[in-house]
């Protein structure tokens, strides 16, 4: 990298490697993005969760599901949910978790975990869409 | 932090233990809190909902579970947990957008969280146990 004068990064600072990231921001903002997203969606299953789920029994919870509305927006409120669990748990991890190989497993599983919860939900969804 | 002088073991300053509990670092650590618990309940999701693919049968299983004193009680914490997250949320969501950002909006907004989360967790308990309201 050429030397710039106009830089705010110390001399040192740019030897030793210190400084951004340069993906602070993004993550800080998909945080946002998703509990955004997650207040529509929450407000919508807090309500009909209720009327369908728990008042109701195995068919009225079958039957909630089948309708397409109900499946795309549940699976969009499943992905986001995990999209902002992975990225909740990982600044909780990051803030107490000190040592560097034990940080970056826990992550790592935190987001395999996720994946795969995703991929499940999404294939229950649509098993359930498609009759069990 | 990489140089030799900031990686000896030096005297912390007090924080934590010393300070009065004040609702601003209340909440916040409870934003946490609940996030995790949350995070920790969403198996529970998971196992409703592939026990409604499992058929009827397992379904009725998953719900005698939740119907125990125990489930009941994780499933109304979760409830709160969810509640106060959200309201919690949307108030840090409002603070990035500018608003609420004095002593008194903090103080006011918190104690409206903390009240929403408990009137709807209140709310959703006097339904399911089928008292009229």
């Amino acid at each position: 990298m050429k030397y710039d004068d106009k830089s705010f990064r110390s001399a040192l600072g740019r030897v030793r490697g210190l400084g951004s990231a340069r993906n602070g921001t993004q993550h800080w903002w998909i945080q946002r993005l998703t509990s955004l997203v997650l207040i529509p969606l929450g407000i919508y299953f807090c309500t009909t969760f209720f009327q369908n789920v728990i008042e109701g029994g195995y068919k009225e919870a079958i039957v909630w599901i089948r309708s397409p509305y109900t499946s795309t927006l549940l699976i969009l409120f499943l992905l986001t949910t995990l999209h902002h669990t992975a990225s909740g748990i990982q600044v909780v991890v990051e803030d107490y978790v000190h040592c560097e190989k034990v940080k970056l497993l826990s992550i790592f599983f935190v987001k395999l975990i996720c994946a795969s919860f995703a991929i499940l939900g999404t294939l229950a969804i649509v098993k359930i869409l498609f009759g069990v | 932090m990489t140089s030799h002088s900031t990686t000896k073991a030096r005297p912390l300053s007090p924080h934590l233990q010393i300070y009065k509990p004040q609702i601003s670092s209340a909440m916040s650590i409870f934003h946490r809190i609940t996030g995790v618990v949350l995070s920790l309940g969403l198996p529970i999701f998971f196992i409703w909902l592939t026990s409604l693919v499992d058929g009827a049968e397992s379904y009725s299983i998953f719900v005698s579970y939740c119907h125990t004193p125990l489930g009941q009680t994780v499933l109304f914490g979760l409830a709160w947990s969810f509640f106060y997250h959200f309201f919690c949320g949307l108030r840090h969501l409002l603070w990035d957008a500018g608003y609420f950002l004095s002593i008194k909006g903090l103080y006011t907004s918190g104690y409206i969280a903390l009240g929403l989360s408990i009137l709807l967790t209140a709310t959703l308990a006097l339904k399911i146990y089928g008292v009229a309201l």
